[in-house]
């Protein structure tokens, strides 16, 4: 499943999407950016609560496929910047990482 | 093909909004070199942990990939504190990083490691009060 229709099919909210075509499969959660980058696969959706513009970095260097912010958590409007420059695509989920893990299931 | 290609970054100690700079760059230009994905995805990983350590520990220093036929090569060379006790260093979990570090999800204890288990070979050579250098090297062609 592509980001775009896994996004739409899960009721996220698109922060950026420069690459809405890119194939999801598995899902990594977890704060600790070193965690993230030893344990997360290429093509993961990365479940986060962090905001700070390192996980554009971090997203980008482990080639996840999207970042979705759990509970609502809002970014800075340069960090969006940042991401898109970067083709990285983030969206929104209004609950926490469980839930929005739940949500996933079935369909990465 | 004798000659290589070599890469110079300088990593700016005061900054973690910049921090990483260097590392996706070198993605880039590795990509541009045809190189399979997993091997560009685990390099620049290591090199992204070692840039932030270098930003948190050390107030900066220099990253130099060099490219070689059959290997690629990181030399990352600061004048920080160095590190007393490597093996306890390198060690999953540990880390001296403070508080507001941590804050921004960096200090978990696993740049080292992850530098290790992203590369074939990793060499640090560190003097208390001089500076460390760190040598990581990834073979292409493995068998």
């Amino acid at each position: 499943m592509t980001v775009g229709e896994l996004s739409k099919k899960c009721g996220f909210v698109t922060v950026c999407m420069p690459e809405p075509d890119r194939e999801v499969s598995g899902c990594y959660i977890g704060d600790l950016l070193s965690w993230v980058m030893g344990r997360a696969q290429s093509g993961n959706a990365w479940i986060t609560i962090m905001s700070n513009v390192n996980i554009a970095a971090v997203a980008s260097l482990t080639d996840v496929a999207v970042i979705i912010l759990a509970e609502g958590v809002i970014l800075d409007e340069s960090v969006v910047a940042v991401a898109s420059q970067k083709g990285i695509n983030i969206v929104s989920s209004d609950v926490p990482a469980f839930e929005t893990a739940m949500k996933l299931g079935g369909c990465v | 093909m004798s000659e290589c290609l070599k890469f110079h970054f300088d990593v700016d100690g005061e900054n973690f909004v910049s921090a990483g700079q260097a590392s996706v760059q070198v993605k880039k230009n590795l990509r541009q070199l045809g190189l399979p994905p997993e091997i560009i995805r685990q390099l620049s990983i290591a090199m992204y942990e070692g840039e932030i350590n270098m930003v948190i520990h050390a107030g900066g220093g220099e990253a130099d990939v060099t490219v070689y036929e059959d290997r690629i090569e990181i030399v990352l060379t600061d004048h920080g504190p160095g590190i007393a006790d490597i093996s306890l260093a390198m060690q999953e979990g540990y880390s001296t990083a403070t508080e507001s570090v941590r804050a921004l999800g960096f200090g978990a204890g696993m740049g080292l490691p992850n530098m290790k288990r992203y590369t074939d070979e990793m060499a640090i050579d560190s003097v208390v009060g001089k500076g460390t250098v760190i040598t990581m090297c990834v073979y292409l062609n493995k068998q």
